[in-house]
């Protein structure tokens, strides 16, 4: 407050009295938001690499070539190589019935695909227990025709495509809302086909906005601890993906490979930031082409 | 191509668009849809292209019945309102589109494409710009694409949205005169949607007059202009005044005084439609309607009054020539020349 009250010294800006209290006010609230994101998100960041490299790039390194750690980065590199792709093409999908079709249901099923973000993600994992244990209906079946689904590869998979489902399906709806059917009906009149029609005209028109949903469900894949942890059994070098990994070294005391294997996931941080603000000026600049077409 | 449309009604969730509407349109004509918003033209034009389904009726090209074909089977060129181009393709890929996803065994050569694609930029005036992207484009540029995208596809007929729509005032009258011309040239059989009257009337060999979901009028641009038959033609299309008037023995009356018109209307109450231009001034005395001037506004070469005539809330709009003495207060006796009458509704 002290920064607000007193007389302004310099002659130039009594005249401008005005604008220099602004001035101040946005120095302060500038200075509170700086404050926030240091101590919230770059201190823990750093906080990140200065701890796994405690002991030197030696160690560092060291927590790499770990078969644990090397078959825990396989494990998540192979589930996000599944779950992405997939939700890809469930997101399209789901976009495209609502954003190009009227019918029966349309605001239920928009509300649905936000299910997963406003769930739990134990809760997820959970249902995924309860729907193929030993228990349950399908789980003996499943075992005898030895289908491992929990504990195993299979269910980390459902349960992170549960997970990041809305990232393709939300980012593409109200682009395809906006962008309209004409297009499409253009192309139709031309005599293209429907799927002519999806490759040369729809997907070109919203492959910004889909690049930057993978981008998120691709990070968010990758990182997913809740849902996969309870699905997972935390079987070392088998089903333990990076996060769980992590964990696991952080209670073993292992604080540098700990640390080093998250250092990883924090690098797949930036650089998914780094590629979204690229996008979002990319991306903008395309938005801002079909308001003025 | 002659295309028929034979009672056709459209609903849109229970809501009607159209209600039996039927129109032959002869193959190579120049064809306009005037109404105003909401009037159904569009969803007119949408169900001759197939881009919707009739609730009931049905859709002929010839003697084939399109009904039941896809928009893709119907071999129709649509020009959008906002002309729909694929903005990430430049205008040479654009007009080129229709026949590249044409199947296999009817789809010309690359080089054909290329050749055919070029010879129609060149007939819309656009040769130099191939390379071009829509957003680079002028609104009548982009116009023109539209066009030349739907006539690569050799479509048996020609349909346009509001084709000037979004254009501002003096590129939409040089695109008139043009597309006139284009029309004469190829004698595609084209239809096309408007809301402007000048334009309709400008352009098209038949009027197509609709309100409400109905066509009121199909005629040359004459006869719905001089010939309007029903008070909503009268109204939408020119200028119009209207009056009451009675009608006794075959004689429209006005005021207690006979006007010296006849009509065949049976006895009684009747709206004499007439238009503001077309009346002839004369002396109070005479037999005429007669009203006192509340409001004058110059209008071109011509002035135009607002009289207050007897027995009528509403006034009356004449056009006098501009150096005619008549202020406000003065009074004004005319009779139209040309009129209709219409029971009263």
């Amino acid at each position: 407050m002290a920064l607000e009250s007193g007389p302004v010294t310099d002659p130039t800006a009594t005249a401008r009295h005005a604008t220099t209290e602004r001035r101040t006010a946005r120095f302060v609230l500038t200075g509170i938001a700086l404050a926030f994101l240091a101590l919230f998100l770059v201190l823990p960041l750093v906080s990140v690499f200065v701890e796994a490299f405690r002991k030197g790039p030696t160690e560092y390194l060291a927590a790499f070539s770990e078969p644990d750690a090397q078959a825990a980065i396989r494990l998540t590199l192979l589930v996000a190589s599944i779950a992405v792709p997939l939700n890809v093409v469930f997101g399209v999908v789901a976009a495209w019935a609502i954003a190009k079709f009227e019918f029966k249901g349309k605001a239920f099923l928009t509300t649905l695909i936000d299910l997963p973000f406003s769930v739990s993600p134990v809760i997820s994992g959970l249902v995924y227990v309860l729907l193929f244990s030993s228990q349950s209906a399908l789980g003996p079946w499943l075992k005898s025709q030895g289908i491992e689904i929990l504990f195993a590869v299979p269910g980390i998979v459902l349960a992170t495509m549960f997970v990041t489902f809305p990232f393709v399906a939300r980012e593409l709806i109200p682009l395809m809302q906006e962008q309209g059917t004409t297009d499409e009906e253009a192309a139709l009149s031309l005599g293209a086909n429907g799927w002519q029609t999806f490759w040369h005209v729809t997907l070109p028109n919203i492959k910004w906005g889909l690049l930057y949903g993978v981008l998120l469900c691709n990070a968010r894949a990758m990182g997913e601890f809740g849902a996969v942890s309870v699905v997972s059994g935390h079987i070392r070098g088998l089903t333990n993906t990076m996060p769980l990994h992590v964990e696991i070294l952080y209670n073993e005391y292992n604080f540098v490979a700990a640390f080093a294997v998250a250092s990883l996931l924090a690098l797949l941080a930036l650089v998914t930031l780094v590629l979204k603000t690229l996008l979002e000026l990319r991306y903008g600049a395309e938005l801002r082409a079909v308001g003025g077409h | 191509m002659d295309v028929r449309v034979s009672g056709v009604r459209k609903e849109f969730d229970r809501f009607p668009a159209l209600h039996d509407v039927s129109l032959d349109i002869n193959s190579g004509e120049l064809i306009a849809l005037l109404g105003p918003s909401g009037s159904g033209k569009t969803t007119l034009l949408r169900l001759i292209a197939g881009l919707e389904t009739p609730t009931e009726g049905k859709v002929f090209f010839g003697d084939e019945d399109a009904s039941l074909k896809s928009v893709q089977e119907r071999n129709v060129g649509f020009v959008f309102q906002h002309y729909a181009l694929f903005r990430h393709m430049t205008v040479i890929d654009n007009v080129s589109f229709g026949l590249k996803v044409r199947p296999g065994s009817s789809r010309p050569s690359k080089d054909e494409i290329r050749r055919r694609s070029s010879e129609l930029l060149d007939f819309v005036q656009l040769s130099g710009l191939e390379k071009r992207y829509p957003a680079q484009l002028s609104g009548g540029q982009r116009q023109r694409v539209a066009l030349a995208r739907a006539m690569a596809i050799e479509p048996r007929v020609l349909l346009l949205d509001e084709p000037f729509g979004a254009l501002d005032a003096k590129v939409r009258k040089e695109l008139r005169r043009w597309l006139r011309e284009i029309h004469d040239k190829t004698k595609h059989t084209t239809v096309f949607v408007t809301h402007d009257q000048d334009e309709a009337l400008e352009l098209a060999d038949r009027v197509v007059v609709m309100s409400q979901g109905r066509i009121e009028q199909i005629g040359t641009p004459d006869e719905v202009y001089d010939r309007p038959n029903s008070p909503f033609v009268y109204s939408f299309i020119g200028e119009s005044s209207s009056t009451e008037v009675q009608i006794k023995n075959g004689e429209l009356w006005f005021d207690g005084q006979a006007l010296g018109i006849s009509s065949d209307r049976p006895d009684g109450e009747g709206m004499l439609y007439f238009r503001p231009h077309d009346i002839e001034l004369i002396d109070a005395s005479n037999r005429g309607i007669a009203g006192t001037v509340v409001a004058s506004r110059r209008v071109g070469a011509t002035r135009r009054i607002e009289l207050a005539i007897a027995g009528a809330t509403d006034h009356v709009e004449i056009e006098i020539p501009a150096d005619h003495p008549a202020t406000e207060t003065s009074r004004i006796a005319f009779r139209p020349k040309h009129w209709r009458v219409f029971p009263k509704s």
